[in-house]
Formats: structure tokens, C-alpha cells, sequence
């Protein structure tokens, strides 16, 4: 049996290594090299325990005489034969596979399409993955190059929002905000840091913990109201606008940086693929057969899926996810 | 016998199950997508008339939800209906509507209830 896995991030390589105990695995990646949104990262929540080394240890696990990862090398169409695949790659090449696991996963949501909030025109207004990096490099700078005195996260920007579109919730972005003021603060403890929430999602192992340690040992700030609307000062900050719902009262506050927590979306892989092979769900997103019991199969035979390709998840349970999909592939 | 005051004030807090709803239940029918606020303050936040008056729209509406609608009336009037906060309510409620509602709900002539 021939097994081809779309995607080399956590889902794609986990999968690989149960795989490539008993077949020979094809791992198709269309960056130049694998695990990049991990590698973007600097820490992961719960534990604070370094992005690179995770992504060093998955990567380790490619090094195996079963699999042969085949980078910078976008598939770009799908075609069931019978109970085969034939995949097409950019470069217009074609393979048949008796398996295809779909590992696609997320790209984030393009900040740019809410304009009321300034991010592309204000420089004060970045992203998380953009906080994610000053944090890794160890640089968070405002945009005149100085330590920033505040700083502002507002959550839920492109998830649970009509206007975008998005009615889910991406679920890993409270805990990120958290993760990453705690992070701000551990660098920088006279900067002030607040997180602006609809609601707060504490949902697994450590989470609430997490949330607890920003209030009591670092001092962060929530207030519970959502920023509607972000505008430049004269000196260059950002100006935002909510209400403060728990005191009822509409506020303005003046920030060095705008953080918005950007949701996770379905990526062009994802949404392409999933299409091509009439799988395609909510969302842009890929469907499973159903999320109990047949969450790694798909309505098509010998087409598998694992990880966010389905919906947002943390890497975590993309892991475990991918597990569970190489036993049902074998 | 000493006087301690206690009746001088009414109490804040307001009986919910003594409410009568029936304006917001009303309100509810007329703008569906009302059933889907949680909240959130993004409405005040952005709201033109908050700039100039002590209006929070978000906290009017929410009163009017729990039926507890004295000097609302008063309050709606200083919305401009300009629609802001229905640009950028995260769950499409439909606000300029809400308030043409709550207005229409509040007028003394309205013989409705
Ligand atoms: S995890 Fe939090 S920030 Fe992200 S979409 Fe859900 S509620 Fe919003
Ligand atoms: S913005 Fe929408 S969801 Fe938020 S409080 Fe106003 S009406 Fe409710
Ligand atoms: S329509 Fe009324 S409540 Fe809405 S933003 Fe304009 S003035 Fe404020």
C-alpha cells in the first residue's frame, strides 16, 4: 500500500511515523521546509515549553528509511480513481496512492478586512503572529523602536463575528492573549498589558491556571468589553474605543501597540483540496464523516483527514488527532 | 422608635420574575437577530451620540430586555440612528431597527400593552 499525506506540520508528520512502521509514506509540503507555524512560535501554552524543540523532535521522527518528504512541493489537485488518488503537484508531476491523509491544516484570519481597526494603516496595530516573533526575538518594541509603556490585546478578531463571516470560535486564541502578556511581562514587567474579551475560553488542562497566574503574579489586566474601533493619536500610538460592560460605561484608552488575537481559517490547501475531492465543509474547511467515531474518514474511500484542516485545534490534539487517523489508515 | 433610614431608599435590585416582558418579548419578535446579543459593548463603543452624551446603547438595550423600561424613553432619544453600531455588532444584530422598535414599543400612545 502507497500512502501520500498532504501537509508537514504536526498532523502530517505525527501520522507519518505510525505510518512508516508498516508502509512506505510520500509527505508533501508546499514551504521550503516543514512545521513553520510551530516554528513561528516561541512557547507553547500550557507549559511554556520551547516551539523549536517540539518542532525539532517532530522533525526528528522524519529520518526514517519508510518516508520521503518532499518539500516546496505544493499539491494542487486531487482525482479519485476507483479507491485510488492521483495527486497533481504544482510542478504539474501526477502519483497514484491508495491513501491520501489530508493534513492541510489553518492559515490565520487576514486582519486586514476589519478596517475599523486599523490593521495595514495604523503602525501600532499588529497581529499575534507579529507579537509571537518580537516576543521569540526577544524585541517587543513599539513602531518608534521603544519599549512600549501599554499594551492592548483585543480577542476575537475574524472568529465569532458575523461581519467576517466567522461564526466559530478558534479556540486557541485566549489562551495565546494570555500566554503571550504573560510572556510580555515576564520581558518587560513596567509595561501594562490588558486583554479586551467577549469571553474568556479556558477550556483545557492549565488554562484557567494560566489566567489565574496573569492576574495574581503578573498584574495583567481584563476588561470585559469588545474594541470596536482603533484610530492613530498624534504621537503615534493607538487610540481605542469599547465599553467597559462590567461598569457599563463607554471608555477610550491610548495603547503603544494594538494585539489582535487573529482566528484560525481554513488554509488555501485545505480549502482547495477539500473541494477538489467534494469534501469540503463549513467555513471553507474540510468535513469528517462525523465528529465521534468517524472523525478521521470522509464521505470519499481511502480519503483521510487529521488535524485543523477540520476546524481549529491546538497542537495538542492535532498530535493525538493524527494518531488516531494512521490507525484508521492502517 | 429610632428611625434607621432603611425605607428611605428603594431597593437596586430588581425582581426579574416580577418583570413584565411583554415589550421585550416584542422586541425580540419584531428583531430576531436581537436573540444573538451577548453583550459585548461594541455597539457603545462605537456609538456617535456616547461621544457627546452619557448614551450607552448596549446598556438601554439590555435594560430594556429585562423589562425594567422607566427613562428609556428619554435615553432613545438621543441616538441619531446614524447605524454605526450596526456596522460593527460581532452578531449582526440588526441595532438601527432595535431602537426604531424600542422607540415605537416606549411611545405613550402605543396601546399595545
Ligand atoms: S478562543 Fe477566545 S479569542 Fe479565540 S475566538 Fe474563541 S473566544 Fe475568541
Ligand atoms: S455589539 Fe451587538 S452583541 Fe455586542 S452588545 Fe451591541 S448588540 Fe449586543
Ligand atoms: S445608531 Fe444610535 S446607537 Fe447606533 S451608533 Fe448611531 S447614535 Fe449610537
Amino acid at each position: 500500500m502507497t500512502i501520500a499525506i498532504i501537509g508537514a506540520g504536526p498532523a502530517g508528520i505525527e501520522a507519518a511515523s505510525v505510518l512508516a512502521k508498516q508502509y512506505q509514506v510520500i509527505l508533501f509540503e508546499r514551504e521550503e521546509r516543514p512545521l513553520c507555524n510551530i516554528r513561528d512560535k516561541a512557547f507553547l501554552f500550557p507549559d511554556f515549553s520551547s516551539a523549536d524543540e517540539l518542532a525539532d523532535k517532530l522533525e526528528s521522527k522524519l529520518s526514517h528509511e519508510n518516508i520521503t518528504l518532499k518539500t516546496a512541493t505544493p499539491v494542487v489537485s486531487m482525482q479519485r480513481t476507483g479507491e485510488q488518488w492521483t495527486l497533481t503537484t504544482a510542478d504539474g508531476t501526477t502519483a497514484t496512492f491508495d491513501a491520501v491523509l489530508l493534513a492541510t491544516g489553518y492559515k490565520v484570519f487576514d486582519a486586514h478586512q476589519k478596517e475599523e481597526l486599523g490593521y495595514g494603516i495604523y503602525k501600532g496595530v499588529i497581529t499575534s503572529l507579529e507579537m509571537e516573533k518580537m516576543i521569540k526575538e526577544n524585541n517587543i518594541r513599539n513602531n518608534m523602536n521603544e519599549i512600549p509603556k501599554q499594551i492592548v490585546f483585543l480577542q476575537c478578531v475574524g472568529s465569532r463575528d458575523e461581519k467576517s463571516g466567522n461564526h466559530y470560535c478558534s479556540k486557541v486564541c485566549c489562551v495565546t492573549a494570555v500566554k503571550q502578556a504573560i510572556e510580555i511581562k515576564k520581558q518587560h514587567p513596567e509595561t501594562d498589558v490588558y486583554i479586551f474579551y467577549m469571553d474568556l475560553r479556558m477550556w483545557g488542562q492549565g488554562f484557567e491556571e494560566m489566567y489565574r497566574e496573569a492576574q495574581e503574579k503578573y498584574g495583567v489586566s481584563f476588561v470585559r468589553g469588545r474594541i470596536s474601533e482603533a484610530a492613530s493619536t498624534f504621537d503615534n500610538r493607538v487610540q481605542i474605543k469599547a465599553e467597559d460592560t462590567l461598569m457599563g460605561n463607554p471608555m477610550t484608552m491610548n495603547s503603544d501597540l494594538l494585539v489582535l488575537m487573529v482566528g484560525m481559517c481554513a488554509s488555501e490547501g485545505t480549502a482547495t483540496l477539500s473541494k477538489c475531492a467534494g469534501i469540503d465543509g463549513l467555513y471553507r474547511f474540510a468535513q469528517s464523516l462525523s465528529p465521534h467515531t468517524e472523525d478521521n474518514l470522509t464521505a470519499q474511500p481511502n480519503l483521510f483527514l487529521a488535524g485543523s484542516c477540520k476546524r481549529p485545534m491546538c497542537i495538542e490534539d492535532t498530535i493525538q488527532d493524527a494518531r488516531a487517523a494512521a490507525l484508521e489508515i492502517m | 422608635m429610632a428611625d434607621f433610614g432603611f425605607k428611605i431608599k428603594q431597593t437596586r435590585s430588581f425582581n426579574l420574575s416580577q418583570a413584565d416582558l411583554r415589550k421585550a418579548d416584542r422586541l425580540l419578535e419584531e428583531v430576531p437577530s436581537y436573540r444573538l446579543c451577548i453583550g459585548c459593548g461594541g455597539c457603545t463603543a462605537t456609538c456617535s451620540a456616547r461621544q457627546f452624551t452619557d448614551f450607552d446603547i448596549r446598556k438601554v438595550h439590555n435594560t430594556f430586555r429585562r423589562g425594567q423600561y422607566d427613562k428609556l424613553a428619554d435615553e432613545l432619544r438621543k441616538c441619531m440612528l446614524c447605524g454605526k453600531c450596526t456596522l460593527v455588532c460581532p452578531r449582526g444584530v440588526n441595532l438601527r431597527s432595535l431602537i426604531i422598535n424600542m422607540r415605537q414599543l416606549l411611545t405613550p400612545s402605543n396601546e399595545t400593552f
